[in-house]
């Protein structure tokens, strides 16, 4: 079979894999904040919760955690006589962004954290609240600081997308496999989809250098 | 005589061990400015701070316009640590300027004054712009107004931090060598700022400084700090010509031969 024969399959999947990355990369990034904050926060039950999130979604497989979202979760709400059958790309959105917001949480409580004290004092001083300190004095200086590692676990997240394919969402790795068992034509297909990948994760690559730069403007230079 | 603005009753401050206020008694009298010299870790920057709020206090009790500033009364009358509700009620008195200046790095200058007023005590914002645009007239810095602190000098940026202070209008202004960390040449434009509010304003000012030259022209009182304590305090031809410890005596000669 000709090679531009498999493009219009693994198009298809590629797609899937655009619109997985897409989700949880935000559904991600908003758990981040949540639970980055949430470790900072003065109170204790909300810092036990972020903790508790953080450590579980980093300390267990992805593999795993998207299992348990997709197999086990609707037998345990059996047992409850709840219905918790995920479809198969709610569950595979979940369990990405769990686990991504998971990281992207340390990421953004050390960036907080590294926010000199002096403008924590500054802003005291000026009798900011906790609360507008954190929004409009700390976070507006910290994002840019996080700006290169947020690149990283969009990548990382795109790249976990594959694993997706096991609970049968038809991604860019499903279609390759898909194919391959069709035709045996491992070679071209599995190089087709790992320069696919690549080709993503470029574009991916520059829209969140893009979105570094945006946010640098808050950092204005200064430092 | 008037009630005193500024008490400090028996305060003790440490940290773990190290005693950093040692049972002080303070005062300083509304419209006062009072200049607190003394060798490094004698005391004299806690004390802006414990008044800042930065700082809280190990024993006794600091007194600001006539309230307890780390403590309220119960419902018996009984003194106990303050809340912040109690907090922020005192720090509205206060404004501070810092040895690193402190400005906000991703907001131009006016922004930087203006912040505070219209988050914090709710002032529209073209009302705050104005004031803004006045204090930057005061401090001669009009012209910078959009400009973000990175772009200004050392001692423009103190000046803005002066600004920014005066903003929320204070009872009483706390500088804690605003000039240390300036460039000799910036020095000047600094002091003439403060020392222009000196001279204006009615402000109670409490200044910590190694500018001895400067401590004597707008000072009505300079206050030795020795070992968490007040050692020695005087007017300042008193105490700079006719100091009585020999420890003041010390420390002068030393900051004299230094320059």
């Amino acid at each position: 079979m000709d090679w531009t024969a498999y493009l219009n399959p693994l198009m298809q999947g590629a797609w899937v894999t655009i619109q997985l990355t897409f989700y949880s990369t935000i559904l991600g990034a908003i758990l981040s904040f949540a639970a980055g904050i949430g470790k900072t926060s003065t109170n204790l039950a909300v810092r036990s919760l972020a903790v508790t999130y953080i450590e579980v979604f980093r300390g267990t497989s992805l593999l795993v955690q998207l299992f348990w979202l997709y197999f086990a979760l609707p037998v345990a709400g059996q047992a409850l006589g709840i219905d918790l059958r995920l479809p198969p790309v709610v569950a595979g959105v979940l369990a990405l962004s769990l686990n991504i917001g998971a990281y992207g949480a340390e990421v953004v409580r050390g960036a907080i954290e590294a926010v000199s004290r002096d403008q924590y004092e500054a802003a005291k001083a000026l009798n900011f609240t906790p609360r507008k300190t954190l929004w409009r004095i700390a976070l507006p200086q910290a994002i840019p600081e996080m700006m290169p590692s947020f690149g990283n676990l969009a990548i990382q997240n795109l790249k976990d997308t594959a694993l997706v394919s096991l609970i049968s969402l038809s991604d860019l790795a499903f279609r390759a496999e898909q194919l391959r068992n069709f035709t045996q034509d491992s070679t071209t297909i599995y190089t087709m989809a790992l320069f696919m990948y690549f080709g993503l994760a470029l574009v991916l690559t520059a829209m969140m250098k893009m979105l570094e730069f945006y946010v640098g403007r808050w950092r204005a230079g200064g430092r | 005589m008037t009630e005193p603005i500024i008490k400090f009753d028996k305060v003790v401050k440490r940290f773990d061990s190290f005693v950093v206020l040692d049972e002080l008694d303070f005062e300083v009298r509304p419209g006062e400015k009072v200049t607190i010299i003394g060798p490094s870790g004698s005391g004299k920057s806690t004390v802006l701070r414990v008044l800042m709020t930065l700082e809280p206090i190990s024993e006794g009790v600091v007194y600001v316009d006539g309230d307890t500033l780390w403590h309220e009364k119960d419902a018996n009358g009984r003194l106990r640590p303050a809340g912040e509700g109690h907090l922020r009620r005192m720090r509205e008195k206060l404004g501070m300027v810092f040895q690193q200046f402190n400005l906000f790095p991703h907001m131009t200058v006016r922004r930087n004054i203006t912040e505070a007023p219209t988050q914090v005590l709710g002032i529209p914002r073209a009302e705050a712009r104005e004031r803004a645009d006045d204090l930057l007239d005061m401090v001669g810095l009009r012209e910078h107004a959009d400009k973000y602190p990175h772009q200004l000098s050392g001692g423009q940026q103190q000046r803005v931090g002066i600004a920014r202070a005066l903003a929320m209008r204070p009872k009483i202004m706390l500088f804690d060598e605003p000039t240390s960390a300036l460039d000799p040449e910036l020095v000047g434009e600094v002091l003439n700022v403060i020392r222009r509010l000196a001279e204006e304003h009615d402000l109670t000012m409490l200044l910590v400084t190694h500018e001895m030259n400067f401590a004597q022209q707008i000072s009505d009182r300079v206050c030795f700090f020795d070992r968490g304590k007040v050692l020695e305090q005087a007017p300042p031809e008193e105490l700079f010509t006719d100091p009585k410890q020999e420890r003041t005596r010390a420390f002068l000669k030393a900051v004299l031969e230094s320059n």
